[in-house]
């Protein structure tokens, strides 16, 4: 399991990576904003602020164990091991991505890290079951996590998911992801109870609210939840409370947000303190933090200028992986 | 070699391809103790377990959901779909996640997963319990769709289906399960997805159709023929992949193309066949392409006398191709 300092650096990592993916998306797209223009010719869904969910979650992961990730999900891929350089030119809708340009950001995937997402929301909890159920039929002790939004806990697939994953005793964590909002509607307009978490009740099985976007308190409960599951002891739903540093959307106004809101936000941003308790607690050097700075920067700005370099698909591109290549007359 | 109802065809060849490949699970509403609402499954959860035959609870986005998750790590599911009208609430797993899986993967993740659902009217289910909803999937590209008219097909589509690697939506009209029966051998075969089938060869005009309505068509053949009408029948048996070239090729030898489905005119597959047709055999026509189908309402009503309005029958078929003979 990785250290603190190594859940540390993967934090850092993660901010690093998502701010320059503000910079770079916002290439070509002044004065006037299309989506088209620039390098990055889409949408983009960043989670800086929210790097305690996937780092505190996916330490206690391995490489075989399997994560479904919604349409923000470039921590959880980066925190599962995806490869970056591939990550990034797929983001940049280059044939070296990971899609080869297909899917783009909120479709990233990586088979070998058991990595994958969809863009509709509340879409990835039934597949991480069955994943988790094919594993227990395998007679392996791999564990399945599906991550998701707040907003997805209100689809009938997250209910349907929790009821079938308990009956099975299925080795899978839901983890809910809350960052407050649904695109613009505050959770409190949109859900009937205030946690989440409390919903596991229903489905007679642990549920555990973590407060404070506290990548180690995280950690801790995540450490049960992926314990039993490997035990064999059946589904744990965690909700975990973060903040959303950026928008819903890049261009996103946020006009459904006051200034004071976004400031707290801000002040509370789970590096510095984790950084500080580091230090504090003499787990981490300055020159251990100047390092990390240094070495992130350099593997984001490598993952950037791989993307930049490699040709876009052809036309033609778009055609393939309809169906497996035929086998044996099939 | 044996004779089998077209349900006792699909039952053992479950069981057969069970036998062989432990991967193969099965789940569904009442597929377990039960054996199915249908009793298609009838037995297999005594031979095979409850791990490998579930009774699920009710929840076909979670059903199908589960089973792509599950396919794509390594097992083979075959889960059922209660009544065809039952799949909706999945739609979005079947659409947006199995058919696109190995598209947005560049082919490395793939969903091999059969989905079995009884289809069709007929048989005094109504508004929710008759439906044709093969089109809604035969438009995606990504799934495959294929629809048995005989036990013997049954059989093979059935296995192909489960040997596949991509998703394969398997439709089982109902009211074939035990009125239809023949000869089905007894070693494992395969019909190749995709490949349709010349029922009967003819010189007046073609119908092309699939499912129940191959027998009701060569009903209407058998009498169309003391008339001095010839028809030939061909069975797509797969309406997604499509014969383009078995279609194309009645089409120019008889130059007289009627299509018959039962479910719903519009947007239905007899379109598609049509433009195909019209698209690469125009001028091979000795007439315009007709359709029979059934009638665009949005379900099929109880009634008796309303369910027969909807119902495609043989008499339909018989006065539609002798009006079309007659062109």
């Amino acid at each position: 399991m990785d250290s603190y300092a190594d859940m540390y650096r993967m934090m850092c990592l993660i901010r690093f990576y998502e701010n320059r993916m503000a910079e770079v998306y916002a290439e070509g797209k002044s004065p006037l904003f299309s989506i088209a223009a620039g390098p990055v010719p889409g949408e983009m869904h960043l989670a800086a602020g929210q790097e305690p969910v996937a780092v505190g979650v996916i330490r206690h992961l391995r490489r075989d164990d399997v994560v479904t990730a919604p349409h923000r999900p470039h921590h959880f891929a980066i925190a599962k091991g995806i490869d970056l350089r591939r990550m990034t030119a797929e983001i940049f809708g280059r044939t070296a991505g990971l899609s080869h340009g297909k899917g783009g950001h909120m479709h990233l995937f990586d088979p070998a890290v058991h990595f994958s997402c969809s863009g509709i929301v509340g879409a990835g909890f039934p597949p991480a079951v069955g994943a988790a159920f094919a594993f227990r039929r395998q007679h392996r002790d791999s564990v399945a996590v599906a991550f998701a939004g707040e907003g997805a806990a209100n689809q009938g697939t997250f209910h349907e998911s929790l009821n079938l994953a308990a009956l099975w005793k299925a080795p899978v964590i839901f983890v809910i992801e809350d960052n407050h909002y649904a695109i613009s509607v505050p959770k409190e307009q949109s859900t009937a109870i205030a946690n989440n978490s409390d919903r596991a009740q229903a489905y007679g099985i642990p549920g555990v609210f973590v407060r404070g976007n506290d990548v180690l308190a995280v950690s801790e409960a995540a450490s049960e939840a992926v314990a039993r599951a490997r035990a064999g002891k059946g589904p744990t739903l965690l909700e975990i409370e973060t903040t959303r540093f950026y928008g819903h959307f890049q261009g996103d106004a946020e006009t459904y947000l006051g200034a004071e809101e976004k400031e707290k936000w801000r002040q509370s941003d789970p590096i510095p303190q984790f950084r500080d308790y580091l230090l504090a607690h003499h787990l981490l050097t300055p020159d251990d933090d100047a390092a990390i700075q240094t070495e992130v920067a350099e593997l984001v700005e490598d993952a950037i200028a791989y993307a930049r370099q490699s040709p876009e698909p052809q036309p033609a591109d778009a055609l393939t992986d309809v169906f497996a290549p035929s086998l044996g007359g099939k | 070699m044996a004779v089998m109802s077209y349900l006792e065809a699909i039952r053992e060849t479950l069981r057969q391809e069970m036998r062989h490949d432990q991967r193969i699970i099965i789940y569904g509403e009442d597929v377990g103790v039960r054996g199915g609402v249908f009793r298609v499954t009838e037995g297999l959860q005594k031979e095979f377990g409850e791990d490998r035959v579930i009774d699920s609870p009710l929840a076909e986005a979670a059903i199908i959901g589960t089973a792509i998750g599950a396919a794509v790590n390594g097992l083979r599911p075959v889960p059922e779909i209660q009544f065809a009208d039952f799949i909706f609430p999945a739609f979005n797993q079947i659409v947006q996640e199995a058919a696109r899986i190995r598209y947005r993967s560049n082919g490395e993740f793939g969903v091999p997963l059969v989905i079995r659902a009884p289809f069709g009217g007929g048989v005094h289910g109504a508004l929710y319990h008759s439906q044709s909803v093969e089109a809604f999937f035969a438009h995606v590209p990504g799934l495959k769709v294929v629809i048995p008219s005989t036990p013997y097909d049954a059989k093979g589509l059935l296995a192909a289906a489960i040997q596949d690697e991509d998703p394969v939506l398997y439709f089982e009209h109902k009211a074939a399960y035990r009125s239809i029966k023949g000869e089905v051998p007894e070693e494992r075969y395969i019909i190749p997805i995709g490949k349709a089938d010349l029922k009967r060869p003819g010189k007046d005009l073609s119908i092309i159709t699939y499912g129940l309505m191959v027998s009701y068509a060569q009903k209407a053949a058998e009498t169309l023929e003391k008339e001095g009408i010839s028809v030939e029948i061909l069975d797509l048996r797969s309406i997604r992949p499509l014969d383009v070239e078995m279609i194309l090729e009645t089409a120019k030898r008889t130059g007289k193309v009627l299509i018959v489905h039962e479910d719903n005119l519009t947007g239905g597959i007899g379109g598609e066949v049509s433009a195909l047709i019209a698209e690469h055999a125009l001028f091979d026509l000795d007439a315009p392409i007709m359709r029979l189908a059934g009638p665009d309402v949005p379900a099929m009503p109880y009634s008796p006398p309303l369910e027969h309005a909807f119902m495609v029958t043989s008499d339909k078929i018989t006065e539609a191709a002798r009006k079309l003979a007659k062109f």
